[in-house]
């Protein structure tokens, strides 16, 4: 507020009358306005964090309280990263990650492109469309399990019709080839209207003088799209990828709900297989420096994901 | 009527239509089918090929409110003739109600850490936001990252310390130490969205007010609140969804009192082992009040699910 009309004010009165006027002075105000907050999340997300990291080079044990806590140094460290099982999980992650972009990446552009043709009643069929997204996870994971039930599930009832199979072989979450896709399908479900709705905010940030200045200069409608469009919306896209690759980084809830790790360890993700290890197994030291790992992953994969976020944008 | 060369054809209109039509009935199913299993039969329920015409019954509702015995013969003599709908229902199957199921208290939990924490954290958002709007805060836009970078954090990451920070404390399994959390939880979703409203907010107006001899507080809550209204509307039932639908601390810090609905809903077991259609009434009494919701928010949906960082 440089220059509003308080300042002019401001200036031709003595500074006694103005802090009258005001009360107390802005930067207390300021002060008191933000500490509440600052403090609330120091206390429930640094503090914490800082305290995790302290755990990650201990042996401390939750269900242990009375045996001696001893600092073993990166120890916890070490046997995480040369653990196999943990390279699965994190291989069952990647795959997670990687199919459910990629497949609400296209999904999600082609229903946005195609509502943005502004068809009659676009806008009932697109709030129908986002329901899935504003769902509990864990709910709607469990009633998952309910469609992918062998033989009574809807999906799999769908499935085996249409593929003329034995529907009392067909199993999505029993069959540790289709488990993985199980959570795919389902997230997919769930979180395309997400990758939809900011492609349509991208794709209506366009304005139509570009595509008519286009047509002028008799580009095709192909060569539009490649030109104009794509690049136009990428960074939009791009931050669809981003919202979608840290909460599917952080995926819980959905999954546990939908296979609960299994069968074996297919669909074991890093925040499940951390579950277990903190709250099943109780390895509070080893846990934490696996939780701190991850937070690392993600933190670092983000900063360098913004970073090229923002050359894009430049362009 | 005019015509532009960048308008889609007809043609195209009907194409694009059709398929996004297509789209929308897909996925709707699973959720229309949750709903229609909830008003079966535990037999139509699991029925194959599964039914979609079937007599609908108010058992799934009844067993998800209740906890039921299976009934002896002395046990029907003393109790008499059933009084209650939900009575007649029970007996048809051969069981007595022996008294109201958890489902309720778990619902209500989830109303009381849902409002508490969204109450909470929409004076505490409110607050920040508009210092971070209106005034030179120290630090700005570090602290801004900071408030968005705990959304990063997997929350099974920091639920160890905040367990035995809870635990030394006594807030495991309270409605205080819930409502706490997902205080914090939602404070950056709050902050960020409500920074954007009040942004938005031409800053004449409080000026105008200061000089009429408004103090800053007078300003703020008789000029910025009234004009923020929409935004602070909306924010408040982003903070209150996400917290109806958190699972995961949920699942961790909490097993009796406090315990909110969605670790509860997918453990209902019935008597002759898992109760789908108890199971999808839990989950449709859970799940309509959010998607009324979200035909309400609409509008803003776009930027509450980017934290603002999106604006239509």
């Amino acid at each position: 507020m440089a220059t509003g009309p308080i300042d002019i004010v401001a200036k031709k009165t003595p500074s006694g009358i103005v802090h009258k006027i005001k009360g107390l002075s802005d930067r207390t105000i300021a002060w008191i306005f933000v500490a509440p907050t600052i403090f609330l999340l120091l206390a429930v997300n640094i503090f914490p964090l800082i305290w995790t990291i302290r755990l990650s080079f201990t042996n401390y044990r939750v269900n242990r309280p009375n045996r001696d806590v001893e600092w073993i140094g990166l120890r916890n460290y070490e046997r995480i990263l040369s653990d196999a099982d943990i390279w699965n999980t994190m291989q069952a992650t990647a795959h997670f990650l990687i199919w459910t972009i990629i497949i609400q990446v296209l999904i999600g552009f082609a229903l946005a492109y195609l509502i943005n043709k502004k068809f009659k009643g676009n806008d009932l069929w697109t709030t129908i469309i986002v329901f899935p997204m504003m769902l509990s996870p864990a709910v709607v994971g469990n009633f998952w399990t309910f469609l992918y039930q062998p033989q009574i599930g809807l999906f799999n009832y769908v499935v085996t019709f249409f593929t003329r199979g034995n529907p009392a072989d067909f199993s999505m979450i029993g069959d540790v080839h289709l488990a993985p896709w199980a959570i795919v399908i389902a997230d997919t479900w769930m979180w395309t209207p997400f990758v939809m709705l900011i492609c349509l905010a991208g794709l209506r940030s366009i304005p139509d003088s570009i595509y008519e200045a286009a047509e002028c200069d008799r580009a095709s409608k192909w060569r539009q799209f490649w030109t104009i469009t794509i690049p136009m919306v990428l960074p939009f896209l791009m931050l669809a990828v981003l919202f979608r690759g840290i909460e599917n980084f952080k995926m819980f809830d959905l999954v546990v709900q939908l296979t609960g790790g299994g069968p074996g360890n297919t669909t074991t993700l890093t925040s499940i297989d951390l579950k277990r290890e903190a709250f099943e197994k109780w390895r509070t030291g080893y846990s934490s420096a696996y939780a701190v790992i991850l937070f690392v992953t993600v933190f670092g994969l983000a900063s360098i994901y913004v970073k090229a976020l923002n050359k894009v944008k430049e362009r | 009527m005019s015509f532009s060369v960048t308008d889609p054809t007809k043609n195209t209109k009907w194409f694009a239509g059709i398929l996004v039509v297509a789209y929308a009935i897909l996925t709707i199913m699973p959720l229309l089918w949750i709903i229609a299993t909830g008003f079966k039969s535990p037999a139509d329920s699991i029925a194959y090929p599964p039914v979609v015409v079937f007599e609908p019954t108010l058992e799934g509702y009844v067993n998800l409110f209740t906890d039921r015995t299976r009934a002896t013969e002395k046990m029907i003599q003393e109790a008499g003739p059933p009084k209650t709908w939900y009575d007649i229902i029970a007996r048809e199957r051969g069981t007595v109600i022996s008294g109201p199921s958890r489902y309720g208290e778990r619902f209500l939990n989830s109303i009381i850490i849902g409002f508490g924490s969204t109450a909470l954290c929409m004076v505490l958002g409110t607050m920040a936001a508009y210092a971070f709007s209106r005034f030179k805060v120290p630090l700005k836009d570090d602290l801004l990252f900071f408030i968005l970078s705990t959304r990063m954090m997997p929350p099974i990451a920091v639920a160890i310390p905040i367990f035995l920070m809870f635990r030394n404390l006594g807030l495991n399994d309270t409605h205080l130490g819930m409502i706490l959390l997902y205080t914090a939880v939602n404070l950056s979703l709050s902050v960020w969205l409500l920074k954007g409203f009040i942004d938005e907010i031409p800053i004449e107006y409080e000026e105008a007010a200061l000089i009429d001899g408004y103090t800053r507080f007078q300003a703020f809550y008789k000029v910025v609140l009234p004009q923020a209204a929409t935004g602070i509307a909306s924010t408040a039932i982003f903070c209150l969804i996400f917290a109806w639908n958190e699972y995961a601390f949920a699942v961790l810090l909490t097993s009796g009192t406090a315990q909110t609905a969605p670790p509860f809903i997918p453990n209902i077991i019935g008597v002759n082992g898992k109760d789908w259609p108890a199971v999808a009434a839990g989950a449709t009494i859970f799940l309509v009040p959010v998607m009324v919701f979200t035909v309400l928010l609409r509008k803003h949906l776009l930027r509450g699910i980017t934290f603002g960082a999106v604006r239509k």
